[in-house]
């Protein structure tokens, strides 16, 4: 059989949805009554539509490139990006604030987009490296050093939401056998910077210090043996975490960041301020109604009342324009597309395909569970695009070069069978 | 098996979460479309132009003007070269500062006013230098153009919208206009039209990007209607300005229509005063004087004795009655005794013989004194006499309100047989008691309309149709045709009664009336009047009344005048009366002295003596 047609097709055909829905809901965001000429070369919708030739261009080559051709060059695509990442603090351009861009031609390229693709890549290689076993301390500090070495080159930019989309890895170690206790470990230490940042550092080491006492007595009354030493180690190594993170977010974190934190803890109900976008994110997605407004005919949407709208705000507009139905049918086909790949993954035949489709559906459920929470006021507002739909040719680019990657690794596996 | 499932579990869960999250915010929760609403569309009200008054011959007396508010929206203000934004607009400094400063607690966001309704030339001056007024902006709206300085008292004026309007009416809202008075409160409906809505779309800085689904869901205004009137502008003029400097009221009316040709209440004020930047300095220095009382209308409102002009009804009346007939005489002894020691005087000379006709062209109190006593005695008992006289009255409009269209006025008294008993508290009363009503001079009290409207009952013998103050117009039936009221007294008695009043200004009381080549019928009364100064009840100068109609045959016009303290009738109002009749049955003016000295005449010193706090001589 044709190699061509024995890849995954349900894929492409929901990747394809997504990106149409995407300039669809781009050109009406972006719409103005001034402009009836809808065939602006100069609109955005334009442009994501050549963002997405120029990806799906590239990807049409990916398909047809030698299956092991990632594999062997992930090492070095890896390194470039980090050099593109590094390069940023003396070639990068200033937007917003972040030092996140480089422009070249006119064009915004954002090198910590395909970080992420080139991290995926590489963990995958690492992992199916033989020597590599994690649960052995040696090849954990690796990993961890792949994952960490893009986070703390964005965290510097400083791009606080980007950089937490690499936690999304964690899925894929916890897949390739990743002792529990990490997940454990690391959920534990969420809960306790939430609890830090809500409560003053007094009643946190209140807590803490309750905390480890019942610990210590249950454990006592259960095990006589337990021994006091390493309980108070961790409740020391606790408060100091606790105080840090005080720390980091009263002296490192910058006000909008603190901002955007206080509003999701609900300590800050400014709705004009910084709270002002979710306020009118939910408005909007809340009066579309069950089937919305239509197609140009958002309120929110033409009178500009959601900042953004066209980029991390997207979803406000499929929400206020095609309602219910809408965002529904949207959280369905990304489930969908999450979940066949998790399955095709489990099918992969080697750790390199099975770690990359992993890490694929892990990018792809983290920009979609902070995107779309963040537009429904149940994540903070942290500034990341809902893939294949948000305007900008980075992350169009990145997404679908990852998606092709996975169809490549994915038919390779098909016609492997087949053989 | 936890290592495979987790993430597929988490998709699911979160993909759930989120469903059901936003079920209730699309589905469940409607309260985020209001919000949308209120964010993004904003409704303007659209107001349809007011209509325009024109007079009976189709001349436009009020029509429309713009008028330019300099606003102001604070928060853009960005400063300014205060000095040549006062001498550009003549506003004073400390005025604009003071402007400023309640804008600012009004508002930061929303527009206030800071110059009132500048002129054309400042507004073309000014506009090429708005670019030096960061924050400013000039509103045009739109304001009432009086076109003549005449008839303020029946068209009224516009205001804005005060607290009881808005609770009263919910059709307007704040800083919208209203009639106020006359022809602009009676026909508010008619002339404001009914505005529209239209809905358009603002973006997140509140400006105006478009209409809301291109004007689907606006309501068109409904087009005021334009307003005839009966008034004729040149003969309300003319009564205007030979009312000058007096006080009293002048009403002409078309008899076969009811259409009431003029209204004159003396003083009054130029309508035009009351638009613009000065309205309500002007509108205050109006509302204070409560001496000359300009914003009372005389015409309308002011409730007098009509004096010897009753004469003619009562003779009707005695007519219908059978008390006399066209041959009945009644001796006149410069007066007579009607009861001992009570002498009625009369100006005939001792030993006349007088009839109806006579009498009437004489004025003879005797004749109608006994007259009257015959007529009050002719029913069962006094009381009843005198209740039948009302209904005859009534009949003529007297007593009660008249019902025109004007939003303002009074019912006058016609006294009967319960007044009289509360006025002398239980003691018995009769004929010779009320004996003054014969002649006008009693209890009965008529406001100037009412006098020209029972004329005009006369002129037609026997019915009159409401008077009214715009064209009905038949085509359209918008406005309701005014009904057609019989009197009580038969059309064959009236004959006499007119001939007797043409007979006043041939040979009578107001041969200053007379008019060559026009047949003039009228009656002309002086009625005596008290004030109270220092609690001392004292007499003034009389008043000067005429009623009038003519011509004779099939009249085309009745009028009334009263002027306050004119002394007799011929002095004053038959002259007045007289010149405006022939002004507006012949348009020219064959008497050029008597018209300039009526032009010209003063009361003013007349109506100082009372206030003057010194003694003073009256029917000088």
């Amino acid at each position: 059989m044709n190699r061509s047609l024995r890849i995954d097709w349900i894929t492409i055909v929901i990747y394809f949805l997504l990106v149409s829905t995407g300039i669809l809901n781009i050109y009406s965001s972006t719409y103005s009554n001034e402009s009836i000429n809808s065939l602006d070369l100069n609109s955005l919708a334009f442009k994501q539509f050549l963002f997405f030739t120029f990806s799906i261009i590239s990807g049409i080559f990916i398909l047809i490139a030698p299956s092991k051709f990632f594999q062997k060059f992930s090492s070095l695509i890896y390194l470039l990006s980090i050099f593109l990442l590094i390069g940023l603090f003396a070639f990068g351009n200033t937007v917003y604030g972040h030092k996140s861009w480089y422009t070249l031609f006119g064009l915004s390229i954002q090198p910590t987009e395909i970080a992420k693709l080139s991290t995926n890549l590489a963990i995958a290689k690492l992992l199916s490296e033989i020597e590599i076993d994690l649960k052995k301390i040696k090849s954990l500090i690796q990993v961890f050093l792949v994952i960490l070495i893009p986070v703390i080159l964005t965290l510097l930019q400083p791009d606080f939401g980007s950089a937490l989309i690499f936690l999304s890895f964690t899925f894929v170690l916890f897949r390739e056998g990743l002792n529990p206790n990490f997940l454990l470990f690391l959920g534990l230490s969420i809960i306790l910077a939430l609890f830090t940042l809500i409560k003053p550092f007094f009643y946190v080491s209140v807590f803490l210090t309750g905390f480890f006492g019942c610990f210590y007595f249950l454990s006592k009354k259960i095990n006589k043996k337990v021994s006091l030493i390493p309980i108070i180690i961790v409740f020391i190594l606790s408060c100091v975490y606790a105080f840090s993170i005080n720390h980091i977010y009263e002296d490192l974190l910058s006000q909008r960041h603190k901002d955007r934190i206080d509003i999701f803890l609900g300590k800050e109900t400014d709705i004009m301020g910084i709270g002002y976008n979710l306020n009118q994110s939910i408005i909007a997605i809340g009066s579309g109604g069950i089937s919305g407004k239509g197609f140009l005919q958002g309120t929110q949407t033409k009178g500009k009342f959601v900042p953004r709208q066209h980029t991390d705000y997207i979803f406000s507009t499929i929400g206020e324009e095609w309602g219910f139905y809408g965002t529904s049918i949207i959280i369905i086909l990304f489930a969908t597309l999450i979940l066949r790949i998790l399955f095709r993954a489990e099918l992969q035949k080697n750790v390199f395909g099975r770690s990359y489709a992993y890490g694929t559906a892990s990018l792809i459920f983290m920009h979609f569970f902070i995107n779309i929470g963040m537009s429904i006021g149940l994540v903070p507002t942290i500034g990341i695009p809902l893939p294949f739909i948000s305007y900008g040719g980075s992350s169009m680019y990145t997404f679908t070069i990852l998606i092709f990657v996975y169809l490549n690794i994915d038919a390779n596996r098909l016609n492997q069978t087949r053989i | 098996m936890t290592r495979i499932y987790l993430l597929k579990l988490l998709t699911i869960v979160i993909s759930l979460i989120f469903l059901i999250k936003l079920f209730g915010l699309q589905v469940l929760n409607k309260d985020y479309d209001k919000l949308s609403q209120n964010n993004a569309i904003i409704e303007i009200e659209d107001y349809p132009e007011r209509g325009f008054i024109y007079d009976r011959k189709g001349r436009i007396l009020v029509s429309n003007q713009p008028a330019y508010d300099i606003m102001i929206i604070p928060e853009n203000l960005s400063p300014f070269d205060t000095l040549s934004f006062c001498s550009l607009t003549g506003i004073e400094k400390k005025e604009l500062i003071s402007n400023l400063e309640s804008a600012r607690r009004f508002s930061m966001r929303l527009p206030s006013v800071i110059v009132n309704q500048i002129s054309k030339e400042v507004y073309a001056k000014l506009q090429e230098q708005m670019w030096k007024f960061q924050g400013f902006f000039i509103q045009r709206k739109s304001i009432r153009d009086y076109r003549f300085s005449f008839g303020a008292n029946v068209l009224g004026y516009v205001s804005e919208v005060n607290n009881q309007d808005l609770m009263g009416d919910n059709y307007y809202r704040q800083g919208d206009l209203i009639g106020r008075q006359g022809i602009e409160k009676s026909y508010e409906n008619e002339l404001r039209g009914k505005k529209g809505k239209k809905f358009l779309q603002k973006d997140r800085f509140n400006r105006i990007i478009g209409p809301y689904k291109n004007g689907k869901y606006d309501i068109e205004p409904v087009q005021a209607k334009n307003i005839n009137l009966t008034i004729d502008i040149e003969l309300q003029s003319y009564g205007e300005k030979l009312m000058k400097n007096k006080r009293g009221g002048v009403v002409a009316i078309e008899p076969e229509t009811g259409e009431v040709l003029a209204l004159v209440t003396a003083p009054s004020y130029d309508p035009k005063i009351l638009v613009g930047r000065q309205r309500s300095d002007n509108y205050k220095a109006l509302a204070n004087d409560t001496v000359s009382k300009p914003l009372f209308d005389r015409a309308l409102l002011a409730q007098y004795s009509p004096g010897s002009t009753l004469k003619p009804l009562n003779a009707l009346i005695a007519l219908q009655e059978g008390v006399i007939n066209n041959e009945t005489q009644h001796n006149c002894n410069k007066g007579f005794y009607y009861a001992k020691n009570a002498h009625m005087d009369c100006n005939c000379t001792y030993g006349t013989k007088n009839d109806l006709i006579k009498s009437i062209n004489k004025s003879c109190n005797t004749f109608f004194s006994k007259t009257y006593l015959n007529l009050i005695n002719n029913s069962k008992s006094t009381a009843e006499g005198i209740d039948n006289w009302k209904k005859y009255l009534e009949s003529f409009g007297l007593g009660n309100y008249l019902g025109y269209d004007l939003p303002i006025g009074r019912p006058g008294l016609i006294p009967n047989s319960s007044f009289y008993n509360d006025l002398y508290k239980g003691e018995n009363w009769s004929a010779t008691n009320i004996i003054s009503n014969g002649i006008g001079q009693g209890e009965v009290l008529a406001t100037p309309i009412q006098l020209a409207n029972y004329t005009s009952a006369i002129a037609n013998k026997g019915f009159y149709f409401t008077p009214h103050f715009v064209k009905i117009k038949d085509e359209e039936k918008s406005y309701t045709k005014m009904p057609k009221i019989t009197t009580a007294v038969d059309t064959n008695n009236f004959f006499n009664v007119i001939d007797g009043m043409y007979k006043v200004i041939e040979e009578g009381t107001a041969r200053i009336a007379k008019i060559n080549g026009l047949k003039v019928c009228g009656k002309t009364g002086t009625v005596e009047n008290f004030t109270i100064i220092k609690g001392e009840k004292t007499q003034l100068t009389d008043h000067s009344i005429f009623i009038a109609f003519a011509p004779k045959e099939s009249p085309k016009i009745a009028i009334a005048a009263f002027i306050e303290n004119g002394y007799w009738g011929s002095r004053w109002a038959a002259p007045i009366s007289s010149l405006m009749i022939e002004k507006y049955l012949n348009n020219t003016i064959t008497r050029p002295r008597l018209e300039k000295r009526m032009l010209n005449g003063s009361l003013e010193l007349e109506y100082k003596k009372p206030i003057s706090g010194e003694n003073f001589k009256i029917n000088e």
